[in-house]
């Protein structure tokens, strides 16, 4: 597309043109502006919305924090969790890194060795909470969905070292064995349509 | 003997009149929080006291408690002068306003002015005018933009709003012939249909528009406003000096709602079976209630507008009013 045909493009359709008064030429059309503005009684209009909302009954917007909380969204991104594993009750995490390497903000360190079964156990995981970011690339890349996002956004705390701890966010087994470790919605999770997805691994080479 | 008597009454009077209006400022300020908040769809301060009521004493020791920073560069004798000026004069300025009709306890007549001086009404106007001194000089010797900008503000809306209270008021003080509060208000005793805003509806109008001029407030208020300049004057101003500031506007927010009830809407005279004193105070709040419902519902106006709207329309129609007045009252 040349530069011609590029800024004559129409806008037009779907677009609502503002037919805005025009700009007062002569010190008589300048009168006639200040005139029927003073007795347009825009100002006034104004004046009832306000009041309306003032006694129109139960249309408050705040939220008292501490009492009252906001539900969050099942995709919100606050502190991550390390879930357990539905049926053993061990720890879902494999090890394998990804999150470590896709992290951009480098703040996820993990540690792994072979432990007396010669599986690969994580001995150490945290996140530096610091530096996080929120941007939930750990929580996708997971293989297992064993890191996910939480939703508890109240994140104040002595210690900069909080909720960053392996034993801060995996569920503890007392919990779990409560069965209040709820499959997760949110960030990372698999959408209910995933099944759908899964597609034979092409063999044809 | 009696030298003493007036002496004692009248400081007894200006302690009480300092007591209730600072309280009645605070109060202001927890009322302006509310009502702006119900109109904005908010709650306002919820959690000191109930509905928040005590949020005024949590300010209070906040103000008091609070560092005062004074800036290297700024000029310190006036720096710290100045606060004290706007509250000093929104007070001054009360000597002269009849409060409330006259009572009697114990057998001892009261009325309630500090002073009832006979140019009454030029000694309050120019009194409150005074006070703009104390945002010209915060602004000029605390070296700081913002500050400067809303001292030069100050200047701007001082030689706009004057000219036209001023002219405003000419008109039904010529209808009157005197300048003394209480003759203005015992001129409106015939009850409703007496009240000067019937016969000075323009009057009325001009002087309200330019009691929210002197008294900063929305739509006028561009001498602290947030959005351009910070907080103008004040920018540099902290803890009590700050408050002090604040003070003094709601004083003056008081003496206007004042001078508008008793000058053009009847005073303190009872109207039906309302008692004057009764009347006047809801007058004033009314009014209180006017200024917080502006500041929610308007926007605020640029210098220039400001300029343009005191001196190129309020001023001509204040002339053109005294003019029919002179015509009508010969």
């Amino acid at each position: 597309m040349s530069l011609e045909q590029f800024s004559k493009r129409d806008a037009t359709p779907g677009y609502i043109y503002y037919n805005a008064e025009k700009t007062p030429k002569t010190s008589w059309e300048f009168f006639k502006r200040a005139f029927s503005r003073s007795i347009k009684g825009e100002l006034f209009v104004g004046l009832w919305i306000v009041l309306r909302e003032m006694f129109a009954k139960g249309n408050t917007h705040t939220v008292s924090y501490p009492q009252e909380k906001l539900e969050m969204g099942p995709r919100y991104r606050a502190i991550h969790k390390l879930l357990r594993l539905q049926e053993s009750g061990s720890e879902r995490c494999i090890g394998c890194g990804l999150c470590e390497k896709i992290c951009i903000s480098n703040c996820i360190r993990m540690e792994t060795k072979i432990d007396e079964n010669s599986r690969k156990e994580v001995s150490q995981y945290t996140i530096n909470f610091g530096r996080c970011i929120f941007c939930g690339y750990c929580a996708e890349v997971c293989p297992e969905l064993a890191i996910v996002h939480g939703s508890d956004y109240e994140n104040a705390s002595e210690q900069r070292s909080s909720f960053g701890l392996k034993e801060d966010m995996l569920t503890p087994l007392d919990d779990f064995k409560a069965n209040k470790q709820q499959e997760f919605p949110g960030f990372g999770a698999l959408s209910p349509d995933a099944d759908s997805f899964v597609k034979k691994t092409p063999l044809a080479y | 003997m009696g030298d003493y008597a007036i002496i004692i009454e009248t400081v007894i009077k200006a302690v009480v009149v300092l007591a209730v209006v600072a309280g009645m400022a605070a109060f202001a300020t927890f009322i302006e929080r509310k009502v702006l908040a119900f109109m904005q769809r908010r709650l306002g301060p919820m959690n000191v006291g109930p509905h928040g009521v005590l949020q005024l004493a949590a300010d209070g020791i906040k103000l008091f408690t609070k560092e005062d920073l004074i800036p290297q560069l700024a000029v310190k004798p006036i720096f710290k002068i100045a606060p004290v000026i706007a509250p000093a004069c929104a007070f001054t300025a009360m000597a002269a306003v009849p409060f409330f009709p006259q009572f009697t306890v114990f057998g001892y007549t009261i009325t309630p002015i500090i002073s009832d001086i006979n140019i009454g009404i030029l000694f309050v106007m120019g009194v409150a005018s005074a006070g703009m001194y104390a945002p010209l000089l915060a602004g000029m010797s605390s070296t700081n933009k913002w500050a400067l900008l809303g001292a030069a503000r100050t200047v701007v809306q001082l030689l706009s709003f004057e000219v036209v209270s001023g002219l405003a008021l000419l008109s039904p003080i010529m209808m009157i012939g005197s300048l003394s509060l209480i003759d203005i208000n015992d001129y409106q005793i015939g009850g409703f249909t007496s009240w000067l805003v019937w016969q000075q509806p323009l009057a009325f109008l001009l002087f309200v528009i330019a009691g929210f001029a002197e008294t900063n407030r929305t739509p006028f208020d561009l001498i602290e406003y947030e959005a351009e300049i910070v907080s103008g004057y004040a920018t540099d101003y902290s803890g009590m000096r700050w408050g002090l500031f604040f003070v003094g506007e709601y004083a003056n927010m008081i003496t206007v709602s004042f001078l508008v009830s008793i000058v053009f809407l009847g005073g303190y005279n009872p109207l039906w079976i309302i008692p004057g004193g009764i009347m006047i105070l809801l007058k004033i709040s009314a009014f209180i209630f006017l200024f917080l419902w502006v500041r929610a519902a308007w926007p605020h106006i640029r210098p220039d507008q400001m300029m343009q709207l005191c001196w190129k329309i309020l001023m001509p129609l204040a002339l053109i009013n005294i003019l029919l007045t002179g015509i009508v009252n010969i």
